[in-house]
């Protein structure tokens, strides 16, 4: 090959190289992003005196002469709105029938949306949930439902050649010529007042649990359910792996069932892991009844099978890796095999098997499908240490599924979903993280 | 086995004191005992004959240098002794191989205990990646010394014995693997000294040194003379004639000549081993 055309190969593998590296750096930023400036809202946002009536109420936090002067100064204009509401329920009753039944029916739609800004309105019964006893507690949501309030949404069908089109129509002007009209420009002009805007740093939405499904409080049960599961996982799956890599490097003979049994694992890694929920399921429950039902150990079974032969393999690989000489200077001093191993074989692979175990422990943290039927309830509060022998617990990794998808209301509790995202992709970033500093000190120990 | 019973009338080169001149050098031998003795020992890798039929035997506290051409079997024989080769799966022995009149590949051997007492230094340096007390010290410990003034003293002693005690005396918690090729070497010696072996297996133990390191080794081996029964394999003749007592020199996995070193360089017996020694193969 002459000189010119080595230079261009060479570039040219630059440049695809480069390239690749840019496409996936733009498609990480594509995905990571919208997760970090989303998931970010979920504890900084702009919260309303709801917000913090709510906090007061179910989690008795804040302060509560503070808060009370707040709601005194938002019911200050939020009475006039009542007083409006009042005096066009008088006005109704004086209406000739048709006329009546029509504007009841818009005036209903009114109340509704204004119960969905404010909170319950004054006469209303107590409501059975919790997330109706309170107004809009983030500020962005708040002029949406303002939005909501001041204009009805129509769908226009007349082309049925295409989609049916969504159009806008001001509520007030069905209202021309009654009391109610003045009502609009009122809660518009003054929504600031009644609900105190104010930007808040909402750490409970780490520390607190759930209420009410989602709708407030934070992910705690989770994370704390993600990290059971997790270290659950790895307290089976690590000690067992490390051993068996032992067994497979140190002390198996070659022959036929040793390389079954190296196939087997080999082939366990890239089992689907919806198959490893369903063995969890059929074995660890049913069979072996380690608990009655779903229950935090049987998750950790089920991920620690799932991550066994990632752990085994990255063992046996450390473990090979480390040089003949270590083996040949320590068993020269007297040393037996098993001192040999425990002492010298073992720590100069420390890095390699941490490493593996490390990776192993962010796919347990990650994975939902093996827990599905194993161990995840997608409601529930924080479970006790106690408890992980018989209750199922709350996981971060199956509830973004079922926020997502299967929650009753998932379109307004959508920054909790970005916020439990976050929290995932955090937790597993932090065990890699710290995975490659503990490596990085260890090799340094080990290299002097 | 058959080639043990038959040893009685192999043709053995029996030690005797003439291979262990120069005479000033006798008065340490303790009635030239013999340590190591190989009887009709072959060893195999697979259906390769690596050490064909030695007969030899290897007196108590003198220093036996190795040598021959690449190749030739040196290695196997003396990893041999420490049974190093158990760790090649294919490699088996037939003949005996005594230490001390017992047959090192008996079965009733503990070939932990046999590698205690035969202590064996590597042509590269493999120091541990621990720090340099914990080198020295990882022997000893494994034998059940645990007080750390004990322990202490027994670092101290051997680096000295090694002759690199004033290079990491002020650095014994430093990993050892930041020291000089030279200087790991002779803490390898020293790390096997800790264990206070019998016999010392020294493989090519200067290959990768500088004349400096070479010659604080062979001081080493020098000062060890007469303390233990030393084994060391050189391609380096003057090395070979410098240090040692006795030479046997191998040729193709067969022992051509044993004899004392003096006698050896001077006057060989065997036309090879004339043709080796004056470098007219190697
Ligand atoms: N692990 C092994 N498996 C198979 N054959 C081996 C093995 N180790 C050594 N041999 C063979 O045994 C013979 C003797 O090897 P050995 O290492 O003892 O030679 P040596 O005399 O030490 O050579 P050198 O001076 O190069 O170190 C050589 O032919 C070598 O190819
Ligand atoms: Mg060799």
């Amino acid at each position: 090959m002459n000189i010119g055309t080595r230079k261009i190969l060479d570039r040219s593998f630059t440049a695809v190289g480069i390239g690749s590296i840019i496409v996936m750096a733009v498609a990480l930023m594509i995905v990571v992003v919208p997760i970090i400036t989303n998931g970010i809202g979920a504890v900084f946002f702009t919260g309303t005196v709801e917000h913090r009536k709510m906090l007061f109420s179910e989690f008795k936090r804040g302060d509560s002469e503070n808060l009370s002067s707040e709601v005194a100064s938002s019911e200050r204009y939020r009475a006039k709105v009542y007083q409006m509401l009042t005096g066009f329920e008088a006005e109704l009753e004086t209406m000739a029938p048709e006329q009546k039944a029509e504007y009841q029916a818009k005036y209903t739609q009114v109340r509704a949306a204004l119960q969905a800004l404010l909170g319950p309105l004054p006469g209303d019964p107590e409501p059975m949930l919790t997330r109706f006893k309170y107004g809009q507690t983030r500020w962005e949501k708040a002029e949406e439902k303002l939005h909501d309030l001041l204009y009805e949404t129509r769908w226009d069908n007349s082309n049925p050649e295409v989609m049916a089109k969504e159009y806008f129509v001001s509520r007030a002007i069905g209202f021309q010529g009654t009391s109610l009209v003045k009502l609009f420009p009122y809660v518009k002009n003054n929504l600031e007042s009644m609900l105190l805007p104010e930007f808040t740093c909402y750490w409970g939405f780490i520390t607190d649990s759930s209420v009410d499904s989602h709708f407030f409080g934070g992910i705690w049960p989770e994370i704390q359910g993600t990290f059971f599961l997790a270290v659950g996982a790895m307290l089976f799956a690590f000690p067992l792996g490390v051993v068996a890599a032992v067994y497979f490097t140190e002390y198996a003979r070659p022959g036929f069932l040793n390389s079954m049994l190296r196939s087997a694992n080999s082939t366990l890694a890239g089992v689907p892991s919806i198959v490893f929920g369903m063995f969890g399921l059929a074995f660890f429950i049913n069979t072996m009844k380690v608990s009655e039902s779903k229950s935090v150990i049987a998750g950790a079974l089920t991920l620690a099978i799932m991550i066994l032969p990632t752990i085994i393999r990255a063992a046996e690989e450390a473990i090979l890796a480390v040089p003949k000489t270590y083996r040949e200077a320590s068993l020269s001093l007297g040393s037996t095999k098993w001192n040999t191993i425990a002492t010298v074989i073992l720590p100069a692979a420390l890095p390699g098997i941490l490493t593996g175990g490390v990776i192993s422990l962010g796919r347990a943290a990650g994975e939902t499908a093996p827990i599905i039927f194993t161990a995840a309830v997608s409601v529930g509060s924080a479970i006790g240490l106690a408890d992980v022998f018989s209750s199922p617990t709350p996981a971060l990794s199956w509830n973004i599924y079922n926020l997502a998808s299967e929650h009753e209301a998932a379109a307004q509790i959508r920054h909790v979903q970005y916020g439990m995202v976050l929290a995932l992709v955090s937790i597993v970033l932090m065990l890699n993280l710290s995975a490659i500093v503990l490596r990085a000190r260890i090799s340094k120990k080990l290299k002097g | 086995m058959d080639a043990r019973e038959s040893s009685g009338n192999a043709p053995v080169q029996k030690a005797t004191r003439d291979m262990y001149l120069p005479p000033e050098r006798r008065k340490i031998a303790d009635g030239g005992t013999a340590h190591i003795s190989a009887r009709e020992f072959s060893i195999y890798y697979g259906e390769f004959e690596a050490v064909k039929r030695v007969s030899a035997d290897i007196l108590s506290k003198y220093v036996t240098a190795i040598i021959g051409p690449s190749g030739c079997g040196k290695s196997t024989f003396l990893r041999a002794i420490n049974r190093m080769n158990d760790l090649i799966p294919s490699c088996h022995t037939t003949g005996a191989l005594l230490f001390d009149g017992q047959d090192i590949y008996g079965k009733f051997t503990d070939e932990v205990l046999l590698r205690k007492k035969v202590g064996m230094v590597f042509q590269k340096p493999n120091p541990f990646p621990k720090s340099i007390f914990d080198n020295i010290a990882y022997g000893p410990r494994l034998h059940g010394v645990n007080d750390k003034k004990k322990l202490m003293e027994i670092v101290e002693r051997s680096l000295k014995k090694a002759a690199i005690w004033d290079e990491v005396c002020d650095r014994l918690d430093k990993n050892a693997l930041g020291l000089s090729g030279g200087q790991q070497q002779r803490l390898c010696v020293a790390r096997t000294l800790a264990v206070e072996p019998e016999v010392l297996l020294l493989d090519e133990p200067t290959s990768a040194l500088d004349p400096k390191a070479t010659a604080k080794i062979e001081d080493l081996i020098q000062e060890l003379r007469g303390s233990y029964t030393i084994m060391i394999v050189t391609h380096n003749m003057q090395q070979a004639s410098r240090v040692s007592d006795s030479t046997m020199f191998f040729y193709e996995g067969v022992l051509v000549e044993q004899a004392s070193t003096a006698q050896l360089f001077t006057n060989p017996k065997d036309p090879m081993t004339e043709d080796y020694i004056t470098g007219r193969f190697s």
